[in-house]
């Protein structure tokens, strides 16, 4: 199983909120696709699955501000 | 597309070097251009382009950016779209911006992997862009703190509305060059009761040349992304 974390976003940004999921648990998602877009006051962020694989489970909803390296999701990597 | 200037912003052989070149798309409608961002995004990710400055104008038209609030469009948008202003929605940042013919649009579309994948830096390097140019013009843009952007005597001068995807950026900034200041009293510039300014108004001078500035602007885009600092 893997996490997928907030990863750092530049110096002095501790939060991030979740603006939008493109994928919903149980989809497969492949490595590299936009899974999930931040925003910051300025900013938007997309940030592209780490991997290959089913997401299993969402922890953040649409909304949620979470902290840099917060976990968002988990994913089951395809063999 | 007319390729103006190509800019070498870094020489050193050894690591990936951050080059851009600078597209000047004339006059062009928001969508469009939206589209074309996109599409260029897609070869730089892929590394089949290198980093691009996308320099345009766009038709009157207001954004409404990821934060954006409805009440900071301060008429009925039927009423707004009956005076030839389009109303679009845009996935960058910030909240309610609007554009129109004289204001100096600058996309770049930068690869951060081959810099600093730092939101915050980058930001304050479009802010220093756009101080640099003014700089030329005997303007002295300044930086608040606490807010993205940049003000010439308490009056706004440069907003900035950016988006990252793959670590490239795309969406930029507008510059207040020429143009009918008195538009913005449509919209809270935003989301806030600020005041606006144009180099033309502070130069009390007739239209500046856009050409000029465009290749003052990129000049200085070149000028601030070659810093060594910039690179992780």
């Amino acid at each position: 199983m893997l996490k997928v974390t907030l990863p750092e976003l530049g110096e002095g940004i501790t939060k991030a909120t979740v603006s939008y999921w493109y994928f919903q648990a149980g989809q497969t998602v492949k490595k590299g696709e936009d899974l999930v877009e931040f925003t910051t006051d300025k900013a938007t962020f997309n940030l592209p699955s780490p991997a290959t694989g089913k997401l299993l489970e969402v922890f953040t909803p649409e909304g949620l501000s979470v902290d840099v390296g917060a976990t968002l999701a988990t994913m089951e990597e395809s063999q | 597309m007319d390729i103006v200037v190509s800019a070498i912003a870094k020489e050193n052989t050894a690591r990936e070097v951050f080059n851009f070149e600078v597209m000047d798309l004339g006059a062009i409608g928001y969508q469009e251009c939206f589209l074309l961002q996109k599409n260029l995004l897609q070869e730089i990710y892929a590394a089949r382009r290198k980093s691009t400055l996308l320099l345009c104008e766009h038709p009157p038209v207001i954004t409404s950016g990821r934060l954006a609030k409805r009440e900071n469009i301060l008429r009925p948008l039927d009423e707004v779209k009956a005076q030839g202003i389009e109303i679009a929605y845009s996935d960058r940042g910030g909240d309610v911006t609007l554009h129109m013919p004289g204001q100096l649009i600058a996309y770049p579309l930068f690869d951060l992997r081959l810099l600093q994948k730092d939101i915050h830096r980058y930001l304050r390097n479009l802010e220093e862009t756009a101080i640099l140019l003014l700089k030329e013009y005997g303007i002295h843009g300044q930086r608040k703190a606490g807010l993205t952007g940049v003000w010439v005597n308490e009056r706004k001068i440069a907003s900035i509305g950016i988006a990252i995807s793959h670590w490239v950026t795309y969406h930029g900034m507008s510059l207040n060059v020429n143009g009918d200041m008195g538009l913005f009293s449509l919209i809270r510039p935003c989301g806030q009761d600020i005041m606006v300014t144009s180099m033309q108004q502070l130069k009390k001078q007739q239209v500046l040349k856009m050409d000029e500035v465009k290749e003052r602007l990129a000049a200085a885009f070149t000028s601030v992304f070659s810093k060594e600092d910039n690179y992780a």
